[in-house]
């Protein structure tokens, strides 16, 4: 037997765009059944109709026991890839050799009906997973510990805490046993304490010597399980190798490019919002309002941005908020204006919105700034890469010129030590 | 799980499955054995519609026998009383009740099945199964509800002291014909729908319509013999002979016409299956 577990070889997914994605009209079928009746049965794709590649000549072999991280941006082809994998579509063109059964878990809960029991929840949902009957049973008492809801087994799942619901959801997904497990970004659930142990059990099945494939846009979560990581960018594989290099290329590389190659204001891709108000330019200032290049642990600092309003409108309940991510992505920090109350009222023409901060407190190192605009709740603009990068230096945070730790540590904290007695 | 030691290499049965993804290519093979592994899941999913059918109904199960009861009150009333309809020396109500009884079962199973994909888009789109197990599974699942509603009938025929004959050993067989009927329509347009959500609308004025093209409130025998073998087209015209005549011992047209009925469920069901194996591709991008 050889130790390929998947190989992919020129896979390629086309979708159709536009407003006829989902077929044509019966009137029209019928019109052209009429002329040409035999054609009706022909799968439908005209040739030259909008559309685009979601996957665009993927190759790739993962070996069995192997643990493959796959990442990239919104877009990029990784649940198509997930897909193609799991069956649930097929490709466009080449081809994948799948040596082993394969057990997917896109989406946790798969089949669940409020309805149900609990217990009857867990037969359901395992079968559709791809569990034996027998295989579930011996796994019940197991599942329900994971779970931890013993007490409302025979309770209808609609009576349940959204959090019991994912646990329980989680629980029997957790224990699929194939030769291959495709998942995509489904650890996010849950209160903490039940992520961290989504996470271990998923540890435990990358070292049980399983070959994963696994979709995630936690970083933490990829270096954590997976030795190799392949990047999609645009459908195809642009780079892929060990994980530390991988997250570094994706983020120094993929994201970069998409946030510096062009200026805020004239930034389409990737970019979601009804466009009443558009993010125009970013910047960083010190406490003079003076424009700087690299910000200091410490400092009292402005982040400034730039927005210009669609033409002739006076916009009221205007919601803005801020992200401070790591270079690779993790989210530190959300602060929205509404957090704290009052919203911006009368907003037209151009002007800048400015966020302060005293006393900033993230250590030595880059990160990725991120912002959105609402109206009324409804999201006006939203770049969904990130505004752009700011540098930050070490800086005398702690007012002692002491640099603080010298480790991997992201935030400073403004606390004292007290001796109590 | 967490005392599993983290070196331990757990010896992973290995199956020899291998298989291949490619592009879809023309008409594609039925795969009936894949679909023979995959029984449990069509067992569980026809359980969960049972199970869920009746759910949070002040009547519960009762209705499984009040829906054939009440009906056949109104056409023993409106037909068997007020129209005089001839039931061929039977009296009406159970004759009407022997012939609701397929017809119920057939229609749930129609409606059911037809509009099945579509009720499980999420499925769809989330995992891989056969697809032909919805249809399937959504159709069995009108199997208790005749289960039930068969009970009722055997007091109907002890209240008219109607003895049933040997013939009710091919029930079973009048019952499959029922329920590939249903299935061979179901699998068609369950396809269809998938792309044409017209199917949601056909379906309701294709059981009224059908059902007045059965013999259910009226006998066969109204039917002029030339045109007897165009109305044998209709297979649930079959079936409902097929009930009568296996259960109350009535005289039919002659086994000529289930057999007809037969042969187009047959065409209908397998040409089903080979249109819904080959839409089963785009299933999941057109959801």
């Amino acid at each position: 037997m050889s130790d390929i577990a998947i190989r992919a070889d020129d896979l390629s997914k086309q979708y159709r765009i536009g407003a006829h994605v989902a077929g044509r009209t019966l009137r029209e079928t019928l019109v052209s059944a009429l002329r040409a009746p035999l054609r009706w049965f022909e799968p439908k794709s005209k040739p030259g109709e909008n559309t685009f590649w979601a996957l665009d000549s993927v190759s790739f072999d993962i070996k069995h026991g192997e643990a493959v991280g796959i990442i990239g941006r919104n877009g990029a082809g990784k649940s198509t890839l997930l897909k193609i994998i799991s069956r649930i579509t097929k490709p466009t063109r080449g081809l994948a050799e799948i040596y082993g059964r394969v057990g997917s878990l896109l989406e946790v809960g798969t089949g669940f009906h409020s309805e149900l029991s609990g217990r009857e929840n867990i037969y359901l949902n395992g079968a559709i997973l791809g569990m034996k009957r027998r295989e579930i049973e011996r796994k019940f008492d197991e599942i329900v510990d994971f779970a931890e809801i013993e007490k409302f087994l025979d309770t209808p799942a609609k009576y349940y805490s959204s959090g019991m619901y994912m646990r329980l959801a989680f629980a029997v997904a957790a224990h699929l046993e194939p030769e291959i497990l495709v998942v995509d970004e489904v650890l996010a659930v849950g209160d903490t304490e039940f992520q961290k142990k989504c996470l271990g059990k998923m540890g435990d099945v990358t070292r049980q010597g399983r070959t994963v494939l696994f979709v995630s846009h936690n970083m933490g979560a990829i270096e954590n399980f997976c030795r190799n990581v392949i990047v999609l960018d645009k459908g195809k594989v642009v780079n892929s190798g060990e994980t530390a290099d991988m997250i570094n290329y994706y983020s120094g590389n993929i994201i970069k490019d998409s946030i510096s190659k062009s200026a805020l204001e004239d930034r389409v891709e990737n970019r979601s919002g009804d466009g009443r108000i558009r993010f125009t330019d970013f910047c960083m200032k010190d406490s003079n309002n003076t424009p700087i290049g690299v910000a200091r642990s410490g400092m009292d600092l402005i982040l400034e941005f730039g927005f210009k309003a669609a033409e002739n409108l006076t916009l009221q309940n205007v919601d803005i908020g801020i992200s401070i991510s790591t270079y690779a992505g993790q989210i530190i920090t959300v602060h929205y204006q509404s957090y704290k109350g009052d919203l911006f009222k009368d907003i037209s023409g151009s002007g800048s919105f400015q966020f302060h901060l005293k006393k900033f407190p993230f250590t030595q190192g880059r990160y990725l700034i991120g912002a959105r605009i609402l109206i009324s709740g409804r999201e006006a603009d939203w770049p969904v890469d990130g505004i752009g990068y700011i540098d930050v230096e070490t800086g005398d945070f702690f007012g002692t010129g002491s640099a603080g730790w010298n480790g991997p540590a992201t935030l400073n904290l403004d606390g004292t030590w007290q001796l109590e007695k | 799980m967490e005392n599993i030691p983290a070196s331990s290499p757990v010896s992973l049965p290995s199956s020899k499955a291998h298989f291949l993804i490619e592009p879809p290519r023309g008409w594609a093979a039925l795969e009936l054995r894949e679909l023979w592994l995959y029984r449990e899941l069509l067992f569980f999913l026809a359980w969960r519609d049972i199970k869920l059918r009746y759910k949070q109904t002040a009547l519960g199960a009762a209705w499984a026998i009040l829906q054939p009861l009440l009906t056949m009150v109104i056409f023993s009333v409106i037909f068997g009383q007020l129209a005089k309809l001839p039931s061929d020396g039977i009296p009406y109500p159970i004759f009407t009740y022997t012939a609701l009884l397929p017809w119920q079962l057939f229609a749930f199973a129609l409606t059911n099945s037809s509009n099945s994909l579509i009720n499980s888009q999420n499925l769809i789109s989330k995992v891989y199964f056969p697809r032909l197990i919805i249809p399937l599974a959504s159709t069995l699942a009108g199997v208790m509800d005749f289960a039930i509603s068969f009970i009722v009938l055997l007091g109907l025929m002890a209240y008219y002291h109607i003895a049933p004959t040997v013939a009710i050993l091919y029930l079973p067989l009048f019952l499959l014909l029922a329920l590939l009927s249903a299935l061979a329509v179901g699998v068609w347009l369950s396809a269809l729908s998938v792309e044409y959500r017209d199917v949601r609308y056909i379906v309701p004025f294709l059981t009224q319509f059908w059902m007045y093209a059965t013999p259910i409130a009226y006998a066969s025998s109204l039917i002029p013999e030339n045109w007897r073998l165009f109305y044998g087209l209709n297979p649930m015209t079959g079936v409902v002979e097929g009930f009568r005549w296996a259960l109350l011992g009535m005289q039919t047209s002659g086994g000529f016409m289930i057999l007809v009925s037969a042969a187009v469920v047959l065409v209908m069901f397998i040409s089903g299956l080979y249109y819904f194996r080959r839409m089963e591709n785009n299933f999941a991008d057109v959801i």
